[in-house]
């Protein structure tokens, strides 16, 4: 099959989504060439840029609301655990009208991908600022420049419990493909920070090259290792930007908490009520 | 004495089992033949402060209480202070001797649980045992009743309640009235047995009054009837976990209130557009925010009809009674699934909280003839554009498919679009939705007509007024009209219901008369409105008198 879809594509050239795109389209190709059939997959996205990627692949999908891809996520992998939910989002999006639903897919170890194309600009809005723009950064929004420090999305996902912690960028597609990769194959909570350029309005390519090094793939289980690497960029200052696997554990998901019994039948339903209202009596 | 009905108000601190207690008098009084009907009352507050309930036991349906009684059980001082007043002249004061002075039936619960050994939290066994008594009922009701509402320790509760019983004295008789004995659920258990007769498989509530107590009898039974029950983050989340999971083909219902809906609003668009069922319990309470956290209201008619933003199909039912509370909750989430649309089942905290005979046998049936998709419909069209709206439902994963929903303007695939035909098209469609299913709503019964039925002068009402406009509309000579079904408005069952009234009250717990102003629009004009909005329901002779200065 086909796995990009016959929707006319209306990033702008250059867009870092695009990356994003190729690197998923690869990783699901593989992976359905393995074991997990390419009908099991379920993209579920946000609103923003980001978002058209639902339109543009040829994959299962749910469209849903800005900022609410978890807990639309979280009711699929309910009903049916075998559908691998992989939720796209933007930073605009789930850092921040998203947020605590965020935190809390990572508190519940919920059992999904979350991509997070962070080009830390709202570019579907034409160009003002997000959780993660730098200080200083002066969009439509904020002419005289946001005078807040930006959230760092690593720390953030530490400390609320998520299993699953990587920072990719769509300068290094084959490394974000590895990292895509390893996400899905988790089993958890696993979240990937993309650094995305936006081209239009906020393109930090140059900056990104000339700072990006990677990650050691030793100690990876270590919590409080991942808290130094975590900090060693906070999004604003400038300083050496770590890509790879910032922190991976296996706990247990919401889902195995949660596990899908086999329904009563309408008769056990029933006699189920029968019985409850002779106790009533 | 012979009673054909009875009252009986019990009341103590927050946290003393007053709800539990008056669940017990009210499954007595069911046991007897009686059609009870209990009101429970209680502040927002974990311990101390006064609750109270009335349960009143009649030999017909009924949906509310008199503010006179004829038993009152004081579990402290103030309950005396507070309630002696309502007592009849003949009527019966059941009290803690060791927490409150007064005349009457004395129960010294302290010495009774010391001689049994027995902890405070089984005192209520005691004064339950003493009201039997006093009640002249027979021990064997007693028995049989706290062995099936008390789950633990049942035998220490049955002996103290049995010493009160037997240290009290019969100073009337509450007959039984030879009618069939009839279990009593709060209306949210009923609303909880109709979800599960239709095949709940996912509920989401975050907890708020009135409808919290939904998410823990769901809970409580959830592993028995395998079925989950999630308390999300927000209510924006549970509503939005049931749109994932009917999506997958799983069915979902959301529970909460007038607050917790506000947050729902986004997603039940979504679920317009995007066309996935989901059925959301709203439990009225008094308003606006806030409001009053325990009291109950009829305000949030208005805001069910007109939520979320744009134009999208919905059904909005409002059951009266246990047993319309049930059928319905079935009903309409058999309902959503065939239609693809949101449901909003009205209630309020008098049906959520209060109790009520559930008759399971005069129950109809609503026969919704429920026809998914061919599973192997290919290749398969998410939004595939029919004469009746519906699209046939597939879940994913399906082999060489794609299922894509979409909360933009999309065309049948799913995939977004801003073409201005596809637009327009998917607009029609999802309204020819509509048009099937307010066909099938007027013939499902969708409006009640009791009282007087041919009477000239009729009481227009909703949700829980229902019983207590049939009781003064049999006892005043007035025809009732009770629509369930308040959207997709039923039009032509409204109009043969009202063939022939000539006047017209409304009694809603509302300031402004909202089921008035929606009526209005279809041309019924009311010639009152008679309003009840301090947070409390309308009591059977508070009622009575209001009706008739209006009528009159």
């Amino acid at each position: 099959m086909n796995l990009i879809s016959r929707a006319p594509n209306v990033w702008c050239p250059g867009c870092g989504n695009f990356t994003i795109q190729q690197a998923l389209k690869e990783v699901i190709t593989q992976l359905a060439a393995e074991e997990y059939p390419v009908e099991n997959n379920v993209l579920v996205a946000g609103i923003g840029q980001h978002g058209k990627l639902f339109d543009y692949m040829n994959l299962n999908g749910f469209y849903g609301l800005h900022g609410r891809t978890i807990p639309i996520a979280a009711g699929i992998r309910l009903a049916n655990p075998n559908l691998q939910v992989l939720c796209v989002a933007g930073d605009g999006d789930c850092y921040a009208e998203g947020l605590d639903h965020l935190i809390f897919g990572a508190k519940r170890n919920l059992n999904v991908t979350v991509l997070v194309h962070n080009n830390r600009v709202y570019a579907l809005t034409t160009g003002q600022y997000t959780p993660t723009s730098t200080k200083g950064y002066r969009g439509r929004s904020t002419p005289e420049g946001i005078e807040e420090l930006p959230l760092n999305p690593l720390e953030l996902m530490l400390v609320s419990g998520a299993s699953f912690i990587a920072r990719g960028y769509t300068g290094r597609r084959e490394q974000l493909q590895g990292l895509i990769r390893e996400a899905i194959l988790h089993r958890g909570f696993a979240f990937v920070d993309i650094l995305q350029v936006c081209v239009t309005y906020n393109n930090l390519t140059r900056y990104y090259n000339e700072h990006v090094y990677d990650w050691t793939k030793e100690g990876v289980e270590d919590y409080e290792k991942a808290w130094e690497k975590a900090r060693e960029w906070d999004y604003n200052t400038d300083a050496k930007i770590g890509l790879g696997v910032l922190y991976r554990h296996r706990a247990p998901t919401f889902e195995e908490n949660h596990p899908v019994p086999e329904p009563l039948t309408r008769d056990e339903r029933r006699t189920f009520i029968e019985n409850l209202l002779d106790r009533r009596v | 004495m012979e009673h054909k009905e009875v009252s009986v108000l019990i009341g103590g601190r927050a946290g003393e089992g007053i709800s539990s207690a008056g669940q017990v008098i009210a499954q007595m009084l069911g046991h007897q033949g009686y059609r009870v009907h209990m009101y429970y009352d209680y502040p927002s507050l974990i311990k101390g402060g006064h609750n109270f309930a009335i349960i009143r036991g009649a030999d017909q349906k009924i949906g509310a209480v008199r503010n006179t009684v004829d038993f009152l059980l004081a579990l402290n001082q103030e309950t005396v202070d507070l309630h002696r007043e309502k007592l009849t002249s003949e009527g019966v004061l059941v009290f803690r001797s060791d927490a409150a002075n007064a005349e009457g039936v004395a129960v010294p619960v302290k010495r009774l649980l010391e001689e049994e050994g027995a902890p405070a939290v089984m005192g209520n066994s005691a004064i339950l045992g003493a009201f039997v008594r006093a009640a002249g009922m027979d021990w064997e009701v007693a028995e049989t009743v706290l062995r099936k509402a008390i789950p633990k320790q049942i035998d220490t509760n049955l002996r103290i309640a049995r010493r009160a019983y037997d240290e009290a004295e019969v100073k009337t008789r509450i007959s039984p009235l030879g009618a069939k004995a009839l279990p009593v659920v709060t209306g949210n258990e009923a609303i909880g047995l109709g979800l599960i007769q239709s095949g709940l498989g996912l509920y989401c509530g975050y907890p708020m009054s009135p409808t919290s107590n939904l998410l823990h009898f769901l809970v409580s039974h959830g592993t028995e009837l395998r079925i989950r029950v999630i308390q999300p983050e927000s209510e924006t989340a549970a509503i939005l976990m049931a749109l994932g999971c009917a999506y997958a083909g799983i069915r979902a219902a959301v529970g909460t209130s007038g607050g917790g809906f506000c947050l729902m609003v986004e997603a039940l668009s979504l679920a317009g557009i995007a066309e996935l069922p989901v059925l959301v319990v709203l439990g009225q309470r008094t308003g606006p925010s806030t409001g009053l956290a325990t009291y109950t209201a009829q305000a949030d008619l208005q805001f069910a009809l007109g939520a979320g933003q744009a134009d999208f199909p919905r059904l909005i039912t409002a059951p009266g009674d246990a047993d319309e509370l049930m059928a319905w909750a079935a009903a309409c989430l058999d309902l959503t699934w065939k239609y693809q649309l949101p449901a909003i089942l009205l209630s309020d905290k008098t049906l959520c909280e209060g109790m009520y005979s559930l008759d399971t046998s005069q129950m109809r049936h609503l026969q919704i003839d429920l026809e998914l998709a061919d599973k192997n419909v290919s290749p398969y069209t998410r939004y595939s554009l029919t004469e009746s709206g519906i699209s046939p439902l597939r879940f994913p994963p399906a082999s060489g498919e794609i299922i894509r929903v979409n909360s933009h303007v999309h065309d049948p695939d799913g995939i977004t679009t801003e073409n201005e035909e596809t637009t327009k098209a998917m607009a029609d469609k999802r309204m020819r939705k509509m048009r099937g299913l307010a066909e099938e709503i007027e013939a499902m019964d969708p409006v009640h007509l009791g009282g007087d039925v041919d009477a000239s002068t009729a009481l227009l009402c909703w949700g829980s007024n229902k019983g207590i406009c049939e009781e003064l509309g049999t006892k005043m000579g007035l025809r009732v009209i009770q629509p369930v079904v308040l959207w997709p408005f039923p039009e032509r069952s409204f109009a043969r219901v009202c063939k022939g009234v000539e006047r017209m009250f409304t009694v809603e717990c509302n300031e402004s008369g909202q089921l008035a102003r929606l009526v209005r629009q279809f041309g019924y004009a009311s010639e009152d409105v008679i309003l009840k909005y301090n947070g409390r329901p309308f009591f059977v002779d508070e009622l009575e008198a209001l009706l008739g200065r209006a009528i009159s």
